[in-house]
């Protein structure tokens, strides 16, 4: 035995080691626990990933389904018979072509508003000087943290009741035209990033300020004028309460009233249906997030951060 | 050219950008004048009359005060703020500590993570009438798929067979609130990017500097994390407590209008807006919504006064 020790170490460098050892020292070592580290971390990403789809997964689910099949229990996870004519029922049992035709129009219609407007605002805090110019600025901030509940009586006495825009998208759409705080504190932001040597080569060339908006900071800031039409449109294509408020006529109706009409007393409300025209609702917006999620994280990014 | 600029004199110059500058704001100011301080100084006059238009024209009748005092005995004003804060307490918390979480597990050099980013965000993308009708459907106490897991798990003939029932969510009146903080927490993916996106900017040459002088993983998150994230988690805590406050389409979808079940989702917001347009009484709605208005300024005030010493704000100069 002395000679076999005495072996180990005239024929191995460094302290006498065994294998179990070397086996706890590798168990402890940086690279592998940072290893086991960010693969659990990777496991339970996926996992949480897969919570989070689920709900839009079951969503697709019932739709498939019948309408005494969407009861079962034990529920059935993926359905033996999917019922695709359940999406052309949903959608013609109410007028859902003519919702969708609506809310396509309030969107386009309020996100091209608030791009030529916002846009134009935003340059001339940005690039502009005049006197009062920051103060002003302090105001389009504060009118950011001003609720909405306090200004939508008043906005309602005034367009319903003294310009008369009963059962109409004119409320909905024309304040569009006139800024967005938030929106035009995104653009300004990145406005201020550009930089000045444009403007002035510009002006150099005889450009007024109003060619060097449109024809160098426009082009120029088209990530910013990407997220701000995405956030735009996105936002209003799931709105509320406007047009709850402002629309009565069904033929008027966008997508998210139009899904109330699925409602029945007495659990008689079509499952099946309502998750198919939610489906559908949905998708636009998750198609247009899918194409263009950089724009989109960067414009929640640069708010959140700075803000 | 250039010298030709040079010569035109500073006033003249300076007073057309000026003019330019007015021009280019004209439509933000028109807008905010007609939209928003002429509403406001309207709703403001308007809480203290009686204004209740129905067919015809009738003109608001001065109360004074009569209003505030009529808000302060209303049970269900109390009952609608108790909702409101009952939410507020759950979901703003949880949804922090969610989202934070998620961030920094994120942040651990996880592979794909565009891809996780867009898979945690999509929720937040389809907020809306839609997602309330999801959520009813999966909180359904019979045929929803939360009640069948739970049921699985930790019901009568479950794995563990606890006798653990599902409660009936948005048909009971102790399970309203407390369904609608779950169905906020799908949209955990919002905060998280912008807590991600920040964790980035943490440098890490103070990590190294940390792990050698010993600090362990909780050790470093809760000394260099956590202080220099702390305005963004600030932000978002605002953020979050004003969004929770104005709480409405989601209370309106669930309950199918009225607040119920017995005023259990009768949120503040929900109450302004049966008043105003059901009940046709604005003067009281509007005198609840500037309520509301002062409250959520007091919120902010006190959370940002709360929060100096507990932010750690970066030397001015080194960060912008």
């Amino acid at each position: 035995m002395a000679d076999q020790v005495a072996e180990r170490i005239v024929t191995r460098r460094g302290p006498i080691v065994s294998s179990w050892e070397r086996l706890k020292r590798r168990l402890k070592s940086k690279s592998f626990r940072s290893g086991v580290a960010t693969t659990m971390a990777t496991i339970l990403a996926i996992a949480g990933a897969l919570m989070i789809l689920f709900p839009i997964a079951w969503m697709l689910s019932t739709s498939l389904k019948t309408k005494f099949g969407v009861f079962k229990i034990p529920p059935e996870w993926i359905p033996m018979n999917p019922q695709w004519h359940n999406y052309s029922e949903a959608l013609t049992f109410n007028p859902f072509h003519i919702y969708f035709k609506n809310t396509i129009f309030y969107a386009v219609s309020v996100m091209i508003g608030e791009l030529l407007s916002c846009s134009l605002i935003a340059y001339g805090f940005a690039r502009l000087r005049a006197p009062g110019r920051d103060k002003l600025f302090l105001a389009v901030l504060a009118t950011m943290m001003l609720p909405a509940q306090v200004t939508i009586i008043p906005r309602y006495i005034f367009f319903v009741r003294v310009l008369g825009w009963r059962d109409s998208y004119k409320p909905l759409i024309v304040p569009a035209f006139f800024g967005s705080a938030y929106l035009i504190f995104l653009l300004r932001q990145f406005y201020m990033g550009i930089s000045k040597e444009m403007d002035e080569a510009a002006r150099i060339d005889g450009c007024g300020y109003f060619s060097t908006w449109w024809r160098i900071i426009l082009p120029l800031s088209k990530p910013a004028l990407g997220a701000v039409a995405i956030l735009s449109f996105m936002w209003h294509w799931n709105t509320f309460m406007g047009p709850l408020l402002y629309l009565s006529s069904n033929k008027k109706y966008t997508l998210s009233l139009g899904l109330q009409m699925f409602r029945a007393p007495f659990g008689g409300t079509p499952f099946h249906w309502l998750m198919a025209a939610s489906l559908v609702t949905v998708l636009p917006c998750v198609i247009v997030f899918f194409f263009t999620q950089r724009y989109f994280i960067q414009g929640i990014v640069i708010t959140g951060l700075k803000g | 050219m250039g010298v030709l600029a040079r010569v035109i004199p500073e006033g003249k110059q300076a007073r057309r950008e000026t003019l330019a500058f007015y021009f280019s704001i004209s439509p933000w100011i028109i807008g905010t004048l007609f939209f928003t301080i002429g509403p406001v100084i309207a709703s403001l006059l308007l809480s203290f009359t009686k204004y209740s238009p129905g067919v015809g024209f009738k003109l608001p009748v001065w109360l004074g005060l009569e209003n505030y005092q009529t808000l302060i005995h209303d049970r269900i004003v109390w009952k609608s703020l108790q909702v409101t804060v009952y939410y507020t307490i759950l979901a703003v918390p949880l949804g922090i500590v969610a989202s934070l979480s998620l961030a920094v597990l994120l942040n651990q050099d996880v592979p794909g993570l565009s891809i996780f980013r867009t898979i945690y965000y999509l929720p937040s993308v389809i907020t809306g009438v839609a997602v309330s009708f999801l959520w009813m459907w999966i909180l359904n106490p019979q045929f929803g798929i939360i009640n069948y897991v739970i049921a699985v798990l930790v019901g009568p003939s479950g794995i563990i067979p606890l006798g653990i029932q599902g409660p009936k969510w948005f048909f009971s009146e102790q399970w309203a609130v407390p369904g609608l903080v779950v169905m906020s927490l799908w949209g955990l993916g919002g905060p998280m990017i912008i807590y991600l996106a920040s964790l980035q900017g943490v440098p890490t040459p103070l990590y190294d500097a940390a792990t050698i002088d010993g600090a362990n993983a909780w050790q470093r998150f809760r000394h260099i994390t956590l202080p220099l994230i702390s305005p963004v988690i600030l932000f978002t805590f605002i953020t979050g407590m004003i969004g929770s406050f104005q709480v409405f389409t989601q209370a309106y979808i669930i309950s199918g209008g009225d607040g119920g079940p017995n005023y259990a989702t009768m949120f503040y917001v929900l109450n302004i807006f049966m008043n105003a347009f059901r009940f046709y009484r604005m003067g009281y709605a509007s005198a609840l919504a500037w309520i509301l208005f002062w409250i959520i300024l007091a919120l902010t005030l006190l959370s940002l006064r709360a929060s100096r010493r507990m932010i750690y704000y970066e030397a001015p100069g080194e960060r912008r």
